[in-house]
C-alpha cells in the first residue's frame, strides 16, 4: 500500500470514529429522552440539559479533537502543508 | 505591506472596536439618565452600528478576483470562526430561537441540536477537502470534480433555490427591526435594510463581508449575553445562569402542573380575535413527550438540520477563505464554539423569561392576577397595542390563566429586558444585535448566490474570456439584482420566518449533500450520477413538500415526515439515484481519479489555481 493509501485509510478511520461519537450525542441519547429525563444533572432534567448544553458542548470538543487528530495523521505520513503554501 | 500589517493587527483592531462599542453603550446609558427618549436611543443604536459596518465595507473594497471571491485566502482561524458564526446565526436564531423554546420546550430544542451537530459533518467530511480544492464557489467544486457545464449548472440551481428561500426571511427580519427601531413602515424598512446589507458587501465582496461579519458577531453576542446575565442576576436566579437555573426549570414543571397545560381550541382562538402568529404556552418546558413517534420527530428534525448545515453553500464558502487546509479544520471548531455561546444561552433566556412571567410569587409574574390590574402594566399595554401580545379571558373570571395569555415568539427576546425592568438602553442594544444577526446572514447568502451566478454561470459558461474588471462588474450588478428581488418578495410578506428557514436546509440537503461528499469520498462517482442525483433529489424533495404542506396539497405526512423534514425524502432519493447511475456509467477517467487523490491530502498545490 502506498503512503497516500495508508494516509487515507487512517483518515477514514478517524472520520468513522468521529461520526460514531456524533451519532451518540446527536441521535442515540435522544431516542431515550424520556428515560434520561428521570435523572438530573446540575439540577436540570438530563434530556433537557443535553439539548440545551450537553450535546452542543460535546460537538465543540469533538471537532477540536478531530482537528488535532487529523493533523497528527497528516504529520505521520508527511502530508503537512508548508507554511508558504 | 499594508495587508500583512492588517492581518497581524486584527486582534488590536477588533479589540479597540469592542472597547469602542462598550463606550458607546455606556454613553447611551448616561444619555438615557439625562432624559434622552427611548426612540432616539433605538435610532442611535441601529444607525451607529450600521454606519460602522458600512465604513468597514468601504475600507475593504477590492479590484482583485481572489480577494473578491475568497477574501484573498488569508482570514485567520479564529476570526473566520467569528465571521462564520455571524454568517450562520440569522435573524431567526437571534430573535426567534428563545421564543421557539419558550413555546415549544424540549421538542423545539431539536433545532439547537440540529443547528450545531451539522458542523461535525462540515469538519470531518467537507471543509478541509473543499479548501484543498481551491474553488471560489460550491458549484465550482461540482463543475470541476464531475466536469461539464451541466453539472455546474445543476449545482447553481440548487444553491440559488436554497439560499434564496433563506435570504427573503433575513431581509424580512432586517426590515422588521429597522422599521421598529427607526419608526418607519415595514415596507420602507425592508429597503433600508437592503441598502445597509449592500453597503457591507458590494465594494469588497467576500473580503468586505468577512470583516463586517466579525464586527457584527461582536455586536450580536454582546447584545445577547448582557441581557441574559443581567436579568438572571437582577432577579436573583443566579450569577451564572447556564449552570444555576436547575431550580427554575423544576419550578416551571411544578407551575405547569399547577396551572395545567391547556391547548385552546382553534374556534375559541378565532372567536376571541387573537391576532395571527400569537401563541399561548401549551407544551411542557423540559418534559419529554412519550412514545417512539415523538422521539423520531425529534431525531428526524435534527437530522435534516444537520445534513442541511453541511450542504448550505454560504457556510461552506466561508472555509474557502482560510490560509490552509489545517486552518480550515480548526476554523470549523472555532465557528461552533462562537455559535455555542449564543445557542446555549437561548434556553436560559427562555427559562428566565417564562419564569418571570408565569410565577405568581415573583413581582414580574402576570399569570393568576386580575386582568384589569395587568392591563395597567406599561409593557403589556405597549405590546398589546402593536398586536404582539393579547389577552383573551376565555372563562370570563377576570383572572389571567396560563392559556389566556398570548404573545409572539419574538417578544421573548425583544421584551424580556423590559419585563425584568432593565433600562431601555438594553432594548436598544438588543435591536442592534438583531439587526447585526439578520444583516450578516443576508450578506453571506446574497454573496453566495451572486458569486455562483457571476463566476459559474457568467464567467465559466457564458463568457470565459471576460477580463477581471468585467467579471467584478457583473458580480456587483448581480448582488444588487438579487438583493432587490429578495427585498421585493420580503416586502410582500408571504413567508413566516421559521418555515422558510427550515426549507432552505431541506432544499440544500436534497440536491447538494451527496454530490458534495461523494465527490470527495467516492472516486467511482461519475458526472452522470451527480447530475441525475441532483435533479432527482431536488425534484422528489420539492414534490414531497408540495404533497404535504398544508397550504399546498396538505396530505398526511408519511412516517411523520412533514414539510419541515422533506429533505429526508430528497436526500435519500438523491443518494440512491446517484449511486445507481454512477455504477451504470463508465468510471471517471484517470485524471479525475488523480484529482480526487490530490484533494485527500493537505500538502501540495490546490487543484484550481490561486486566480481562476
Amino acid at each position: 500500500m502506498s503512503n497516500k493509501e495508508k494516509h487515507w485509510e487512517k483518515t477514514k478511520g478517524l472520520m468513522i470514529i468521529t461520526l460514531i461519537i456524533w451519532f451518540v450525542f446527536g441521535y442515540l441519547i435522544f431516542m431515550f429522552g424520556s428515560d434520561l429525563n428521570t435523572s438530573s444533572f446540575m439540577g436540570y432534567p438530563l434530556a433537557y440539559y443535553m439539548c440545551a448544553q450537553g450535546s452542543i458542548i460535546a460537538f465543540v470538543v469533538l471537532i477540536f479533537w478531530f482537528a488535532n487528530r487529523q493533523e497528527k495523521i497528516d504529520e505521520e505520513f508527511g502530508f503537512t502543508e508548508k507554511e508558504d503554501d | 505591506m499594508f495587508k500583512g500589517n492588517f492581518i497581524d493587527n486584527l486582534p488590536k483592531i477588533y479589540g479597540t472596536y469592542t472597547g469602542g462599542f462598550f463606550i458607546f453603550i455606556i454613553l447611551m446609558a448616561i444619555a438615557e439618565q439625562a432624559g434622552m427618549t427611548a426612540k432616539t436611543i433605538g435610532i442611535l443604536f441601529v444607525a451607529f452600528t450600521v454606519c460602522i459596518y458600512a465604513i468597514i465595507g468601504y475600507l475593504s473594497r477590492t479590484v482583485q478576483v481572489d480577494a473578491y471571491y475568497v477574501a484573498g485566502r488569508q482570514v485567520p482561524t479564529v476570526f473566520n470562526g467569528m465571521a462564520t458564526a455571524a454568517d450562520w446565526m440569522s435573524g431567526a436564531s437571534f430573535v426567534a430561537m428563545a421564543g421557539g423554546i419558550y413555546f415549544g420546550g424540549y421538542t423545539y430544542m431539536a433545532f439547537l441540536v440540529g443547528w450545531t451537530g451539522g458542523y461535525v459533518l462540515v469538519s470531518s467530511l467537507l471543509a478541509p477537502y473543499l479548501r484543498k480544492f481551491g474553488c471560489y464557489t460550491v458549484p465550482d467544486f461540482i463543475g470541476t470534480r464531475y466536469g461539464g457545464n451541466f453539472a455546474r449548472f445543476c449545482a447553481v440551481v440548487v444553491l440559488t433555490l436554497a439560499s434564496f428561500t433563506y435570504v427573503t426571511a433575513q431581509i424580512n427580519a432586517t426590515g422588521t427591526i429597522a422599521s421598529r427601531a427607526l419608526s418607519i413602515p415595514f415596507e420602507l424598512g425592508v429597503w433600508v435594510g437592503l441598502v445597509s446589507i449592500l453597503l457591507c458587501s458590494m465594494l469588497g465582496g467576500m473580503r468586505a463581508v468577512t470583516w463586517t461579519q466579525v464586527a457584527q458577531y461582536i455586536v450580536l453576542i454582546v447584545a445577547y449575553l448582557i441581557p441574559v446575565f443581567w436579568i438572571s442576576n437582577k432577579a436573583g436566579f443566579g450569577f451564572f445562569p447556564h449552570f444555576m437555573l436547575g431550580e427554575e426549570v423544576a419550578r416551571l414543571g411544578a407551575l405547569e402542573s399547577q396551572f395545567g397545560l391547556v391547548k385552546n381550541a382553534a374556534a375559541d382562538i378565532k372567536a376571541a380575535g387573537v391576532p395571527g402568529g400569537l401563541k399561548s404556552i401549551a407544551v411542557s418546558h423540559a418534559g419529554v413527550p412519550e412514545g417512539g413517534m415523538a422521539a423520531w420527530k425529534f431525531i428526524s428534525l435534527a437530522l435534516c438540520m444537520m445534513v442541511g448545515t453541511a450542504s448550505l453553500p454560504h457556510i461552506l464558502m466561508r472555509y474557502f477563505t482560510t490560509p490552509s487546509v489545517k486552518a480550515a479544520r480548526k476554523s470549523v471548531a472555532w465557528s461552533l464554539f462562537f455559535i455555542a455561546l449564543l445557542y446555549t444561552s437561548a434556553p436560559m433566556l427562555a427559562t428566565l423569561s417564562k419564569i418571570s412571567l408565569i410565577d405568581p410569587n415573583l413581582p414580574t409574574g402576570i399569570i393568576g392576577k386580575p386582568i384589569a390590574e395587568i392591563m395597567q402594566i406599561e409593557w403589556v399595554n405597549a405590546w398589546i397595542n402593536v398586536k404582539q401580545a393579547f389577552i383573551a379571558d376565555f372563562n370570563g373570571d377576570g383572572i389571567l390563566q396560563l392559556n389566556e395569555w398570548f404573545m409572539r415568539g419574538d417578544v421573548v427576546v425583544l421584551a424580556t429586558p423590559e419585563v425584568a425592568g432593565l433600562p431601555y438602553v438594553i432594548s436598544g442594544l438588543v435591536a442592534a444585535g438583531g439587526m447585526a444577526a439578520a444583516m450578516s446572514t443576508a450578506d453571506g447568502l446574497i454573496l453566495a448566490i451572486a458569486n455562483a451566478l457571476s463566476h459559474d454561470i457568467y464567467y465559466k459558461i457564458i463568457d470565459p474570456k471576460a477580463d477581471v474588471r468585467k467579471r467584478l462588474l457583473v458580480a456587483r450588478a448581480l448582488l444588487i439584482v438579487i438583493g432587490a428581488a429578495g427585498a421585493y418578495i420580503a416586502s410582500m410578506r408571504i413567508t413566516s420566518i421559521l418555515g422558510a428557514v427550515a426549507w432552505a436546509f431541506d432544499f440544500a440537503m436534497s440536491g447538494l449533500f451527496f454530490p458534495l461528499i461523494l465527490g470527495v469520498w467516492w472516486k467511482r462517482a461519475t458526472r452522470q450520477g451527480a447530475i441525475a442525483g441532483m435533479i432527482a433529489g431536488l425534484a422528489s424533495g420539492t414534490a414531497y413538500l408540495i404533497y404535504v404542506y398544508p397550504k399546498f396539497m396538505g396530505n398526511a405526512p408519511w412516517l411523520g415526515i412533514d414539510h419541515l423534514r422533506f429533505g429526508i425524502i430528497g436526500a435519500s432519493v438523491c443518494l440512491v439515484v446517484m449511486v445507481v447511475v454512477s455504477l451504470m456509467t463508465e468510471e471517471p477517467d484517470k485524471a479525475t481519479q488523480q484529482m480526487v487523490d490530490e484533494v485527500r491530502v493537505p500538502s501540495g498545490k490546490t487543484i484550481l489555481g490561486k486566480q481562476h
